[in-house]
């Protein structure tokens, strides 16, 4: 504390926190703690747009970035940190620039790669809090675990089309009792066809800006000790019909990280063990597509949207996944049959439904669907 | 009464709630077993949080006081 209490603020810091110093239960003393404090974002898209832009504008002092991904027109619609002339760039730098002229005062640091079980408790352990805006399962049973290894508070953000939750995980209270963590929800990840992401499910551009924002309202929370956090709560806004709801949650005797009988003491990635349903699927590359078609007849099958077919498609027969069933005479029994999406969950599905109700055994899913088709093999045509 | 239904839970079930006589089943664990056999789509998802009474609750809680039932599955996107 006495360290927190040194920190001092030029005149500039002191006249662009002047609003926040104002506020009775804030003062210098939450600044202060604002500008000691290390947050890691992990994941710079929807919802780290606006949590990195609220956490850097409020004078948090170190912001650490992690993305692997480059920005994209498709982000645009809801990724507002970014703009026309951030689209082919790495995502954390293009965040930095933007968050370093947005407030020069602050220091950053960042990771332009994937967060995996290698690199997670290294980076994770330079950081008083952490919060995490990423896109898939894998990441955030990671992140989850690795805060509750090396105790750090973990503020956790979802979204899925028009829904999101938001809660604090790990947190220590002033009892010195622990809160309960992501584990205690959901002990399992779910299988990886079960829940769609953003690409595949669509969400509402301005739903993680909300979401976000409240997730950058957390963590100035937590960092400051002001008012109430979300702790032993998870709170879930459904903007389509504009219902928010709070749910009390709790411990779980059964939690394998923290509960009474741990079996998870180190991370794990959890990719092989999440695919686990998915590895009797046959798979094949963009490049295996391109040699069998030279050599022999196949049918190809998209199984997406007819919207998504109008913006990009490659020749392909159309049949969208929720039509699959009734059009079951036109997929051929004999010959190989390869199946594709946008980027291969969707096939899947199709794959294992048609696999186990109607018997098929020739079917192959495009990995990566039509996406990983224009990087490697046709990447004149427009991505989405 | 009403089951709440949250996530992919709704695209699954295909619709934001879902009428239940809740004396139907005596436990929460029976409520998520008849589910998975109506909707066998919920079983790939693995961990689903119900709560009753806006308060997270386990299999082995009972239904018998329960006003509000929620269904809430994981979701990742960010």
């Amino acid at each position: 504390m006495n360290v927190i209490n040194q920190i001092t603020f030029s005149p500039e810091e002191l006249s662009r926190y002047s609003r926040h110093i104002a506020l009775p239960q804030f003062g210098v003393a939450a600044q202060q703690k604002l500008k000691a404090a290390n947050v890691l974002v992990v994941g710079c898209g929807g919802l780290g747009s606006p949590l990195l832009l609220y956490l850097a504008a409020a004078g948090v002092g170190s912001i650490g970035l992690v993305d692997f991904d480059r920005v994209d027109e498709s982000n645009l619609q809801r990724q507002v940190l970014f703009d026309i002339h951030d689209i082919g760039e790495e995502k954390a730098v293009a965040a930095q620039h933007k968050i370093k002229a947005l407030n020069p005062h602050i220091n950053t640091r960042v990771y332009a790669e994937r967060l995996t079980a290698a690199n997670a408790m290294n980076i994770i352990k330079e950081y008083d809090v952490v919060a995490d805006g990423t896109d898939n399962f894998t990441t955030r049973y990671l992140v989850n675990d690795a805060c509750v290894l090396l105790n750090k508070p973990y503020v956790y953000a979802a979204i899925h089309q028009f829904e999101g939750q938001v809660s604090l995980f790990n947190c220590v209270n002033n009892d010195g009792e622990t809160g309960p963590n992501y584990r205690d929800l959901f002990p399992l990840p779910p299988a990886p066809e079960a829940v769609p992401n953003c690409g595949e499910a669509g969400v509402l551009g301005v739903l993680p800006g909300i979401i976000g924002s409240m997730q950058a309202l957390e963590v100035i929370k937590v960092i400051t000790g002001i008012g109430e956090t979300l702790s032993g709560r998870l709170f879930i806004f459904d903007t389509l019909y504009f219902q928010t709801n709070i749910f009390k949650i709790k411990r779980n005797a059964d939690n394998p990280l923290n509960g009474t009988h741990p079996t998870i003491t180190q991370l794990i990635d959890c990719e092989p063990f999440c695919n686990a349903a998915a590895k009797s699927i046959k798979e094949i590359t963009p490049q295996q597509l391109k040699d069998w078609q030279q050599h022999e007849a196949i049918q190809l099958i998209d199984v997406r949207e007819p919207y998504e077919y109008e913006i990009v498609n490659m020749g392909a027969q159309l049949i969208p996944l929720n039509t699959i069933t009734n059009n079951i005479a036109t997929i051929d029994r004999t010959k190989k049959v390869v199946l594709h999406c946008k980027s291969g969950s969707r096939s899947l599905q199709a794959i294992q439904l048609l696999e186990k109700e109607f018997g098929f055994t020739n079917l192959y899913n495009l990995q990566g669907g039509i996406l990983q088709y224009i990087d490697e093999m046709a990447p004149h045509l427009t991505k989405y | 009464m009403e089951l709440k239904l949250f996530g992919v839970a709704k695209d699954i079930i295909g619709s934001n709630k879902l009428s239940i006589t809740a004396e139907d089943f005596a436990t929460v664990g029976e409520l998520k077993q008849w589910l998975s056999q109506q909707y066998p789509k919920l079983q790939q998802l693995r961990s689903v949080a119900v709560a009753v009474n806006s308060e997270y609750a386990e299999d082995n809680q009972s239904l018998q006081n329960a006003y509000e039932i929620a269904l809430i599955p994981p979701v990742s996107g960010g």
